[in-house]
């Protein structure tokens, strides 16, 4: 096996959150390198041909490929250096700022030293075993991503007549891709009483195309012989039970799975990362390091992001953290405070803050609500915001100069209300 | 001359029959599948259990016990001789306080069938061995010899090896009838023709029952599809028992397992509910059944994994016959047609003893003069396995073959190596159609918690390409992964 010099810092996935992270290392002068399992860089986006991509980033609406193009040449133009067909086989912690990376390439294992590790492998989609539904298992049902990959880099149809499971912006993109290429996109099934996604997309996936939602439904039962022939829908209640007696069978030939993503942080459980069960991600502080020290995350194996801008961002934290941990030989703090989530807060990172510096807040909420504020009551920070909704993270930033205040030792994230309809 | 023997259905029954043929000079061996590939019917979704032999009633089902029992033991050599993962672990079938009278039964049928070392365990001592079990378990049934088995590989082992050995795999190719002439069989009329046959050994597991009736034989024997379904977990839950556990079986069913399986997943199951006998295909999950999964295995474990760490739920179909008599019999009219029929639990664990109970049966029945083959080879090696191998082991083998050097499932850590192997043995032993649940079956990818999100098209891609198939028309199961290019709808209107 080849054993290489050592790194200041390995980062794992050559996705957007993975290239902005080794961008920011090459910036600020640190040894580093991006490994990535498949044959090319870019991640998820390639396949993304649709825009929404790099309205802050790059001030352009991109689309995802454009913007893979545009974040990679700025990364050739610094000769950051990479690995493609790369798989990270395990990852040995020997110390707080020695571990050893284990890389199956086809030239062999090469064991990587580094002093950090920024992990931004992404995440997974939940598969129909995740899901409630039960009976046949026939061919015909894909994953959103699968699917996107064999239309818009392979260029093969999955079928003509489609059911989509999730309307969350994925499942609304794949309802219109679908339409546009001249498939039947016989219904979108929403297990909630809201759409997943943002209402843009409704309107310009679903509405433009005549696409029916059924809001508060859900699959029960795929049949089929050899390929799915029909789906059972029922509507659910308010705890979201099935409703005896509002079963409806829809035919397709297609179902395609858009159910939602799962931090995929197999190899940082193994050595030992805590999770949180809120995210599925990580436990982390504000530089994105990990309860192991010296192994950042970023992107969505840190939480499901609905902006490409988001993760970039976190990219470019991790490596900010990475350079902080190097310079002072671990991360300096007096004391890590940590964050609750209050009132309508399902999901927040990061999970504790020094209070030193500026902290971005990503955060989702439970339930749906109209006229409310965001607020930090230990700082006595105050966001008004027209909605939220749980499709939406809310983004934040909390300045240090407002962080100097704090006497408490936590802060609290809240939802609070501010009239009544 | 050889007998031209044609076997209908490649499950574990007609493999391991064919694998036992194949070591005799006498036969020339034809073994004759519908499905693309080999142990697609109840061999591939059964519990994986090589069972001791020490639930069998050798009064009402003498034949279950004593080939159970030889079957066990058979099972140890050819695992090794045909490199098949398995364990023996033993078995613990947990009793509660009213069930111990039900329990001690199986110490008694234990003694009678002659399966060595079954015991009570008592409760202190059984918590010790499996300090994951539920605190309120009375006792426990302990039988040393339960094995656990991959029932896939163990199929594809069996046929390889079969086919290594002259045996003639057909598939793709359904029996439509049974031609007899003169009290004799002749042959098997199929989709792809006429197959001659001296001997027709009617191995089709489900179906087994329409193909004794094509031979005119035992009308009144129906089978009736007995449905089991099961969930599995994910590797990394920490409720993983190091025996394989199992309720108690009531009047009216056969209990529930729970234990690790060959890779290292949870499973529990089956239910077992009987549906008409018309529903030979009705191997769909229901909400009722894993219910009820959930339910039995709250009683063997002190607590479960999350739902979220299920990774699988599938249900399977066992050919129940009637009062549970496996139909074992060759006939004198029509000379030559043999019934291996009706091969309800526990026949994988007997099935190379069923086997070798066949061979004898041709040999006394239609006074054959076996001669082993000079030149038999008894062995096959499974694919080599990235996942089992260390850090230097893969490098070492990446340096002979950089193929092994690329990851295809993440999951179950597959290497395009191990794909392209795959796809080799499959044309190997005759497979026509290169599907990927075959593949899966064959290399584990897409077995792993992402179900093959990550894996599934990378896997039809090299099909693809070394199949020389266009991506859309390579088979998953059993129908093709697309319809055409993007652009097909839009041009056909």
């Amino acid at each position: 096996m080849e054993r290489y010099p050592s790194y200041d810092v390995i980062i794992i996935g050559g996705g957007p959150a993975g290239i902005a992270a080794a961008i920011r290392s090459k910036e600020l002068g640190m040894k580093s390198i991006l490994i990535e399992s498949r044959e090319i860089l870019g991640g998820v986006p390639l396949q993304c041909i649709h825009p929404g991509f790099g309205i802050h980033y790059f001030k352009e609406d991109l689309t995802g490929t454009e913007f893979i193009s545009k974040l990679l040449k700025k990364m050739e133009d610094i000769n950051v250096s990479y690995l493609t067909r790369a798989h990270v086989h395990s990852i040995e912690v020997r110390s707080h700022n020695e571990k050893v990376i284990n890389v199956i390439t086809s030239e062999g294992v090469k064991r990587l030293e580094t002093k950090t590790l920024i992990y931004a492998a992404g995440a997974r989609e939940r598969h129909i075993f995740e899901t409630n539904i039960v009976g046949d298992r026939p061919d015909g049902i894909y994953t959103a991503g699968e699917a996107q990959t064999l239309m818009d880099i392979y260029g093969i149809m999955p079928g003509k007549q489609v059911v989509i499971v999730g309307s969350g912006d994925v499942g609304l993109i794949m309802a219109r891709r679908f339409a546009l290429e001249g498939a039947k996109v016989v219904a979108v099934i929403e297990m909630m009483p809201y759409p997943g996604g943002l209402l843009r997309n409704v309107v310009q996936c679903l509405y433009d195309y005549d696409i029916p939602l059924y809001l508060s439904h859900v699959i029960k039962r795929v049949s089929g012989r050899r390929r799915v022939e029909k789906v059972t829908v029922s509507r659910v209640d308010e705890s979201l039970r099935p409703i005896k007696g509002t079963e409806f069978e829809l035919r397709c030939d297609t179902l395609i799975l858009a159910t939602g993503l799962i931090p995929n942080i197999d190899i940082l459980e193994r050595i030992g990362v805590i999770i949180d069960p809120a995210t599925r991600g990580p436990v982390v502080n504000e530089f994105l390091e990990t309860t192991v020290p010296g192994v950042f995350v970023a992107g969505n194996a840190l939480i499901i992001n609905d902006s490409v801008d988001n993760v970039v961002n976190q990219g470019e934290l991790a490596a900010e953290g990475a350079h902080i941990f190097i310079q002072n030989d671990g991360m300096p703090s007096t004391g890590w405070r940590p964050v609750k989530k209050g009132r309508n807060i399902r999901s927040a990172v990061p999970h504790y803050i020094s209070g030193m510096r500026d902290v971005t807040f990503y955060a989702r909420v439970r339930a749906p609500e109209r006229m409310v504020e965001v607020r930090v009551p230990e700082v006595d920070f105050k966001r008004r915001l027209h909605s939220v909704r749980p499709a939406e993270m809310i983004t934040f930033k909390l300045p240090k100069e407002l962080l100097a205040s704090l006497k408490d030792p936590k802060v609290t994230l809240e939802v609070v209300r501010l009239c009544r309809k | 001359m050889r007998l031209r023997v044609a076997i209908i259905g490649s499950g574990i029954i007609g493999s391991c029959i064919a694998r036992v043929l194949s070591m005799y000079e006498n036969f020339s061996v034809t073994l004759i599948e519908r499905e693309f590939d080999v142990g697609w019917g109840s061999s591939k979704a059964n519990s994986s259990v090589i069972h001791p032999g020490h639930e069998e009633d050798p009064e009402r089902h003498p034949l279950r016990a004593k080939l159970c029992k030889e079957g066990n033991i058979l099972w140890r050599t050819w695992a090794k001789e045909l490199d098949i993962p398995v364990k023996w672990p033993g078995e613990l079938m947990l009793f509660f306080r009213e069930e111990e009278g039900r329990a001690r039964k199986y110490i008694d049928l234990a003694k009678r069938n002659g399966i060595p070392s079954v015991k009570i365990v008592p409760r202190e001592e059984l918590l010790k061995m499996e300090p994951i079990l539920n605190p309120d378990v009375e006792g426990a049934v302990y039988a040393p010899t339960t094995g656990v088995i991959d029932p896939f590989e163990a199929v594809i082992a069996v046929v390889e090896n079969a086919v290594d050995n002259s045996v003639k795999l057909l598939t793709e190719t359904e029996v439509r009838a049974i031609k007899i002439a003169g009290g004799e069989v002749k042959g098997v009329l199929t989709n792809n023709g006429f197959i001659d046959a001296d001997i027709i050994i009617n191995a089709a597991g489900i179906h087994s029952d329409e193909v004794s009736h094509m031979a005119g034989v035992e009308p009144n024997f129906k089978i009736r599809p007995r449905r089991g379904e099961y969930i599995l977990f994910d590797e990394d839950v920490e409720i993983k028992p190091t025996r394989v556990l199992h309720t108690t079986p009531t009047e009216k069913t056969k209990g529930v397992y729970g234990l690790t399986t060959i890779h290292g997943n949870l499973m529990i199951g089956p239910t077992a509910e009987d549906l008409p006998p018309d529903f030979k295909e009705r191997t769909s999950t229901t909400n009722e059944g894993l219910e009820y999964l959930w339910d039995k295995a709250l009683a063997l474990f002190k607590e479960l994994p999350p739902r979220s760490k299920v990774i699988r739920s599938f249900a399977g179909l066992r050919a129940e016959p009637p009062d549970g008599r496996w139909l074992i019999r060759a006939y004198m009219d029509p000379w030559g047609f043999i019934n291996v029929a009706g091969i309800r639990s526990p026949g994988f664990t007997a099935a190379p003893a069923i086997a070798h109970y066949v061979l004898n049966l041709i040999r006394t029945e239609y006074d054959v003069k076996l001669i082993k083959k000079d030149r038999w080879n008894p062995y096959r090696r499974g694919i080599v396995r990235l996942a089992d191998k260390s850090l230097h082991q893969i490098d070492s083998l990446i340096r002979k073959n950089p193929d092994y050097g690329e990851i295809i499932c993440y999951c179950k850590l597959v290497s395009k190596a191990e794909i392209l192997e795959a796809i080799e043995r499959m044309r190997k032993i005759g497979i026509k159609t290169i599907t990927l649940d075959g593949i899966k079956y064959r290399t584990r990818a897409g077995f792993g918690r992402c179900q093959g999100a990550f894996c599934r098209w990378k896997i039809a891609l090299l099909v693809s390409q070394y199949t020389q198939t266009p991506l859309h028309k390579v088979v998953i199961k059993k129908s093709p992964y697309g319809i055409g290019d993007v652009k097909v709808l839009l041009r056909e209107g």
